[in-house]
């Protein structure tokens, strides 16, 4: 394996030996593509024209005054399906295509990356499945409707649990048997090499846009980054762009009942994480909740069990600092964004804000990555608010 | 010569696979007992893991229920210790398990305790050869063997590197996909043994095998045993659905193993390559198994 499929100890291509090869040409053919100008020109093409990029970067006033330290937005839930997501899969389609293969399939937990991979499914005249577990059928039931109306096709994963790990799962076993034709479009940067990098360079224009644009507003640099992080894709998209910048990256991770109760999704904030070892998971070599904990959190965008390599690396490294924010307050900051500024985030980057909340002490400017907006959460939230 | 490798001089060996644990420990005792009767060789031994990669439904079935059993890696430990079989004995499990396994860091704590209770040797499908120096070297310490799957798709370097590390027998995937018991035998075996002819390791042939005619076709392809694992684990499955007792499930495991056996022991009489041309190429393209 290159060098270029691992950070530090993390990452690599942990997987059976029928996926090595497919794997290999796949990671090929991205660095051929990334290289290529006609490959960049197409998918800067549709990022603008269907997507709607870039999305601005809003200075949050009031927010701001309530937090105590300037809070600027960067507006990933305007874009083109209301989540970050379609950076990733406009890409990997764009990509596959490029490859010869004609049909796309994806996991999918909360159905958001489900839902983006149909969009551009439905874009390129590419037929589309995404695995998605009974459970997770059960509650995002919208996100089902959405992609069967672009015609992709929604199959029930009802092995095990039946959620997104086993939808991942599922996922490998169809392109294990099927890569000549069929692209497996990977939604977070997790996974075997090549996908972690892969996944960061299609998000990366996040980063590569608000580095402009804060700049423009603020007239400098933000001190500091802040992104939630369940495998962590709208994270690294972000803090890619200022890796060398002297500017801090704080990763919200979820922290469900507490980081020290035994319902977290927190890997490298949770209980336990101080002393953890790196593990072999779902192909990759990372960092993953401890035995005894019970993966939770309120958003079902951030409920996997283990985290991207590179976080993993940047935590090692002290590039990053990773903090738990429990749904307590992360449905807290939900609401005071909603309230302070007219804008309803998903509960995913609700983790963020509150997490922005809590650095407004250590730090006068904070960048936070506003990656989807809320409207799939406002059956919890109705409930949550009373707001029936 | 490894007890391992010493199973396939002399005639083609029956390799089947069982999930320990699945549905509890004693029966898996019972049911490992009775293969060893239908005439296995050697034996593969699955510690499940929770988050198995490209498993096919079947032998995912064995998993979950050999955890919701309450199976660990300590517990499979003591089930193998308990074990009266004269055959050589394979762990296959995921390398998360050997890595984390005692307090001391590296796959050494595992290949300690596995020596003790009689493994013989390994198979690890998510740990690539070019990762698996560590456990070679703990493998070597204690004259274990580290076996390799060899995919269709495995060429070059990669298949290189796998010869210098593999020892015991090489498992050699069929075809294409996941684990699954299929109708047919395809075509690629023939081609994926070809590509391993100069090796000097025995070549065991296993996914979609699940008949007599299957392990004789592949015997007959060039195959030194055949392995086995969907199609006894469906006979479990099955029992355990319709409420059947253990020592039924374990004669139909035994009545299995014999066919299967007799299988590759006629495959070893016939011309190489006649058994497996039309048919197999008629076999559509492999597809997973959707349920």
């Amino acid at each position: 394996m290159s060098d270029a499929g691992t950070f530090g100890e993390y990452g690599g291509r942990y997987v059976p030996e029928p996926l090595q090869e497919p794997l290999a040409d796949l990671a090929d053919a991205f660095d051929e593509a990334i290289e290529d100008d006609e490959f960049r020109e197409d998918l800067d093409f549709l990022l603008e024209h269907f997507g709607g990029r870039p999305t601005p970067v809003f200075h949050a006033g009031t927010l701001s005054e309530r937090y105590g330290a300037e809070i600027y937005l960067k507006h990933e839930d305007l874009l083109h399906g209301g989540a970050h997501k379609l950076n990733n899969t406009l890409g990997q389609a764009l990509l596959a295509k490029r490859m010869g293969k004609d049909r796309l399939i994806a996991e999918t937990g909360a159905g958001q990356h489900g839902t983006a991979t149909a969009m551009v499914g439905a874009l390129l005249d590419m037929p589309t499945q995404v695995y998605m577990g009974t459970t997770d059928i059960g509650r995002q039931e919208m996100n089902v409707f959405r992609m069967r109306l672009m015609g992709a096709e929604v199959t029930e994963v009802t092995r095990g649990s039946a959620g997104l790990a086993e939808a991942v799962d599922a996922a490998l076993e169809d392109f294990a048997a099927d890569f000549e034709d069929t692209h497996y479009l990977v939604g977070s940067a997790v996974g075997p090499d090549p996908f972690p990098r892969m996944v960061r360079e299609f998000q990366s224009v996040i980063g590569r846009e608000a580095r402009e644009q804060i700049q423009e507003l603020h007239g400098e640099l933000p001190d500091a980054c802040v992104a939630c992080v369940g495998g962590g894709s709208n994270a690294i998209g972000l803090f890619h762009a200022f890796a060398d910048d002297d500017v801090a990256f704080y990763g919200a991770e979820p922290g469900g009942e507490g980081p020290d109760s035994n319902r977290h999704s927190a890997p490298l904030s949770g209980s336990g994480s101080a002393e953890s070892e790196p593990q072999q998971f779902q192909g990759m070599r990372t960092e993953v909740i401890d035995e005894g904990t019970e993966n939770h959190s309120v958003s079902a965008g951030l409920d996997y069990p283990a985290v991207g390599p590179e976080h993993a690396a940047m935590a090692e490294l002290g590039r990053a600092e990773y903090h738990a924010i429990t749904d307590d307050e992360a449905l807290e900051a939900f609401r005071e964004l909603a309230e302070s500024e007219g804008i309803i985030p998903a509960l995913e980057p609700s983790h963020a804000i509150a997490l922005a909340k809590r650095l407004a002490d250590e730090h006068d400017t904070l960048l936070v990555n506003l990656c989807g907006r809320g409207d799939k959460d406002m059956a919890t939230a109705a409930e949550l608010f009373d707001l029936t | 010569m490894s007890a391992i490798r010493e199973a396939f001089v002399d005639e083609p060996a029956f390799v089947p696979y069982l999930a320990v644990g699945d549905p509890n420990a004693e029966a898996s005792i019972e049911y490992i007992e009775a293969l060893c009767r239908g005439g296995a060789d050697v034996i593969e031994l699955g510690l499940p893991f929770s988050e198995p990669i490209a498993e096919g439904p079947t032998i995912q079935g064995a998993v979950v229920r050999s955890l919701e059993g309450g199976m660990t890696p300590a517990k499979f430990f003591e089930t193998v210790s308990r074990l009266d079989v004269d055959v050589p004995l394979v762990c296959m499990t995921y390398y998360n398990l050997i890595h984390r396994f005692g307090d001391r860091d590296g796959p050494k704590p595992f290949v300690e305790r596995a020596a003790e209770v009689g493994i013989n040797g390994f198979v690890v499908p998510d740990l690539p050869a070019e990762e698996a120096g560590p456990l070679r070297d703990v493998c070597d310490e204690y004259g274990l063997d580290l076996i390799f799957i060899v995919a269709p798709t495995t060429r070059g370097e990669r298949l290189e590197r796998i010869m210098a590390r593999v020892s015991g027998y090489a498992y050699v995937q069929a075809r294409l996909g996941v684990t699954g018991a299929r109708a047919n035998v395809s075509t690629q075996t023939t081609a994926s043994l070809d590509r391993l002819a100069d090796w000097d390791i025995p070549k065991a042939v296993g996914f979609g095998i699940k008949t007599g005619e299957h392990a004789r076709e592949v015997v007959a392809a060039g195959a030194d045993g055949v392995i086995v694992g969907s199609a006894l684990v469906d006979l479990i499955a099955e029992g355990g659905e319709a409420g059947d007792s253990v020592g039924e499930v374990a004669d139909r495991l035994e009545a299995k193993a014999r066919e299967l056996k007799q299988g590759a022991l006629e495959g070893r009489g016939t011309e190489t390559s006649a058994g497996t041309g039309t048919e197999a190429e008629a076999e559509p393209r492999a597809r997973p198994e959707r349920k």
